[in-house]
């Protein structure tokens, strides 16, 4: 039996149905984007039309974003959130909400880090992506402080991981995201010197549970998806395999001792999982006991960012912009496009276009249904782009480092 | 269709407008939950509960709020922060003026928590900016840094604008601003533009880093296994004596660091070892007793213990290292301080993993050198 099998709904309802399983929350549209890489973890905005051809004219707003930052923007109905760093040691830890209409900004809360915030410089104190419920936004930071707040801005409470746990943290910097469902808030911490994956309480923020993990360097992220009836369970991976743990009680699962990757995050799709594994492995999960390998192919090479599942076909984009495409039945490539690079984010996905934005700020449309692939626009955004995109409310939505930018079909506004 | 539930901070918050008091005497209680917040999350629930009271303060409530950092914990001091940024959203969307006259007050009054001050400090900027820039050069002996460093980037912008036409009077701005820098960046911009003026700073004076050392080693580390074995000099300290080491018999050697930045490099004495720890040990000679910092330089696994006490110790490789890396609090005694460091070496070969080094310093809370008294 496969764990992971799609529920029997429509593919219209099924963003809905699954959105309301993992996340339980009362407040959230099925077309937010709640999360690093969409509602289900995968980078796809089921039902989103954004414009093919991006010019001057695509966008909507830019918004000033204080201090520096690579986490994705999050968006819950009429919000979009963003998180920032500033101080002389990034130490001033920021949430900004910002109106989807017209980029005005509604709030921002400020923190003092209480862990460490020494990173690497290509990225920053907010590099790990928030993540909302509905009724909250959890923002995490590389300095492992977590912080609950309501959609308006009111604290609900914080934690200060790093100063809990003085050791688990990285000179590098921490780049995990944060998952929210109805049981727990997971966050993954995991570093040579001390890890563990907890999830906290969404209401108070104390530990439900803590699992110890492999003490290595890890910047993957955890991802929710679904258990055989429709519960919802949490995959971590680390250079040591993965694991997969029910959110509510941090219960192991399953478990994969293949190697798997310590950056570009798994991707779930159709029941299957696509593990950056030293190329791509995909792992179809079983009951009562560790998932089968249904292929690997070392032709598929994610870098930085994390693998695409659309249709038939699986992408995956190297540091450099070589975009690969593969068969999803066998994992044979079928052929690479050469992408003006280099890369961190993971492109996301509307309406059968691939969104890749490179760090130099160029966001390259890919049509992958022609024959070879094919770049259909561009648009400089003339900043440098290290974070993922979002689609949200038919629009792409692009922190920089200097802003947060709303793109947009013109006629759409 | 969106179905939205009223948080329960937003019915909490307005059931506390309704009873909002008039003097901040009846924020004590709230206040006081708020600063009960500890490790793992310890008194959140019970927090998540005060807040939309504090929260839910007129602006005139300002400096109690802040008030209430002194002596508070870092956690609550977040509590805290997000209490008075909602409270002057609150009051800055009501047209209603922040109490600047008393803010500024409560920076001059250096007894407060730094970063309460600087909280007051960035209300004034909001709200009265020119008043706000008035206030910046008087924070150059200031002993917090969250407001000396605005002081110190004034007189360095100051000496930016004299180069070109007054270079003496722009090398004594930058001199200045280096007698009151305490935090590397600025320490390490101001000597960089001095030198390019022909003024030598010296940067292992103004660091005050520990450069006279004993060294031993190296001991094994093969498997990383030697970072939690305790070899001897863990054990006892004994300069005169020596021990089994990886490669044979081990005893301490004389190590004195000349390096602008007090690297301590075992690779000097030992050769570039792989697999391996070493120990370094020094005198260091206070005049009273007294708080302090040991703040340390490492991109390998080290411990570190004061007087035979340990500190702390993290076993991470080669992912980089700054000044003042890790700040280590500490009590000095009055005359003399053994410090011992372990520092070990793991297996990596790539030629940026060559490192087997530290550097340390001794500073007060504001990074300002304490230096041996011998």
């Amino acid at each position: 039996m496969n764990l992971f099998k799609p529920t029997p709904a429509s593919a219209a309802m099924k963003p809905l149905l699954l959105a309301s399983a993992l996340f339980a929350a009362v407040s959230l549209h099925a077309e937010d984007w709640p999360q690093f890489r969409g509602p289900h973890g995968d980078g796809i905005a089921p039902g989103a039309k954004l414009p093919a051809k991006l010019d001057a004219q695509s966008v909507a707003w830019a918004a000033d974003l204080p201090g520096r930052g690579v986490s994705s923007p999050i968006v819950v109905g009429d919000r979009v959130f963003v998180t920032s760093a500033s101080g002389p040691k990034n130490e001033r830890l920021r949430v900004l909400c910002f109106r989807l209409s017209d980029g005005t900004l509604r709030w921002e809360r400020r923190f003092w880090a209480t862990g460490r915030t020494m990173t690497h410089p290509k990225i920053s104190t907010a590099t790990p992506t928030p993540a909302s419920d509905g009724r909250n936004v959890y923002a995490l930071f590389s300095s492992n402080d977590c912080v609950a707040l309501d959609l308006d801005g009111n604290l609900v409470w914080y934690r200060g991981l790093g100063r809990d746990y003085p050791n688990a943290n990285n000179s590098l910097g921490m780049s995990s995201s944060p998952v929210v469902t109805a049981g727990a808030l997971v966050v993954q911490v995991e570093s040579e010197s001390e890890s563990f994956t907890a999830g906290l309480d969404p209401a108070t923020g104390g530990n439900r549970w803590k699992i110890e993990r492999p003490k290595r360097s890890n910047w993957s992220s955890p991802v929710l998806t679904q258990g055989p009836d429709g519960q919802p369970v949490v995959l971590l991976q680390s250079g040591k395999g993965m694991v997969a743990v029910e959110p509510a009680t941090g219960k192991i699962l399953w478990q994969y001792d293949g190697r798997s990757s310590e950056v570009p995050s798994t991707t779930p799709s159709h029941g299957r999982l696509y593990v950056p594994s030293q190329g791509l492995t995909v792992l179809e999960p079983v009951t009562g006991g560790p998932p089968k390998q249904v292929w690997h192919s070392a032709q598929l090479r994610p870098g930085t960012a994390s693998p695409l599942v659309l249709g038939e076909r699986v992408y995956a984009l190297n540091d450099s912009g070589i975009l690969s495409c593969g068969d999803i039945a066998d994992g044979k490539r079928l052929w690479q496009l050469r992408l003006k690079g280099p890369f961190s984010a993971t492109p996301v996905v509307a309406d059968g276009l691939l969104y890749c934005v490179n760090e130099k700020g160029l966001v390259q449309v890919v049509d992958p249904a022609k024959p070879e692939g094919e770049v259909v626009s561009e648009l400089d955004l003339g900043q440098t782009v290290i974070g993922s995109p979002a689609i949200a409310a038919n629009s792409l939505f692009i922190r920089s480092d200097g802003k947060l930018w709303r793109i947009v079909r013109p006629s759409a506004l | 269709m969106r179905i939205t539930i009223p948080s329960f901070h937003f019915l909490a918050a307005v059931c506390a407008a309704l009873v909002t008091p008039a003097n901040g005497a009846s924020l004590d209680g709230p206040l006081k939950v708020l600063k009960s917040v500890g490790p793992e999350g310890q008194g959140n629930a019970a927090a998540s509960q005060a807040w939309p009271t504090v929260a839910a303060a007129g602006g005139s409530e300002l400096t109690t709020i802040l008030g209430a950092m002194d002596g508070a914990n870092d956690y609550a001091l977040n509590w805290l922060q997000a209490a008075v940024e909602t409270v002057v959203q609150r009051e800055s969307a009501a047209g209603r003026k922040l109490p600047v006259s008393e803010l500024e007050a409560f920076i001059r009054d250096t007894g407060h928590h730094p970063r309460a001050r600087r909280a007051a400090y960035e209300l004034i900027v909001q709200a009265e900016p020119e008043r706000a820039r008035k206030l910046v050069p008087g924070f150059v002996n200031d002993p917090a840094n969250e407001l000396r460093r605005d002081a110190v980037q004034l007189l360095m912008d100051a000496a930016a604008n004299h180069v070109a036409s007054d270079k003496p009077a722009a090398v004594a701005s930058y001199r200045q601003a280096l007698l009151a820098a305490r935090e590397a960046d600025q320490i390490e911009a101001i000597a960089k533009t001095l030198g390019d003026l022909g003024e030598k700073v010296d940067l292992a004076q103004t660091f005050g880093w520990v450069t006279k050392w004993k060294l031993i080693g190296p001991f094994d580390n093969t498997g990383n296994v030697g970072f939690g074995k305790a070899f001897p000099p863990e054990q006892q300290i004994d300069p005169a004596a020596e021990y089994d080491g990886k490669n044979g018999r081990v005893k301490w050697v004389g190590f004195e660091s000349k390096d602008d930045y007090g690297i301590v490099d075992f690779n000097k004495p030992f050769e570039s070892l792989k697999e391996v720890a070493g120990y370094a040990m020094a005198e260091f000679w206070s005049a009273t007793e007294r708080p302090a910092e040991v703040r340390l330089v490492c991109g390998n696994g080290w411990k570190v213990w004061v007087n035979g006490k340990y500190l702390f110790g993290r076993d991470e490789y080669h992912t980089g290292t700054e000044i003042d890396q890790f700040r280590l609090p500490v009590e000095l005694q009055a005359g003399r301080n053994l410090i011992l460091v372990k520092c070990t070496q793991n297996e990596q070969k790539e030629d940026w993993t060559k490192e087997w080094e530290f550097a340390l310093r001794i500073t007060d809370a504001l990074g300002t050198p304490i230096r041996s008294a011998q």
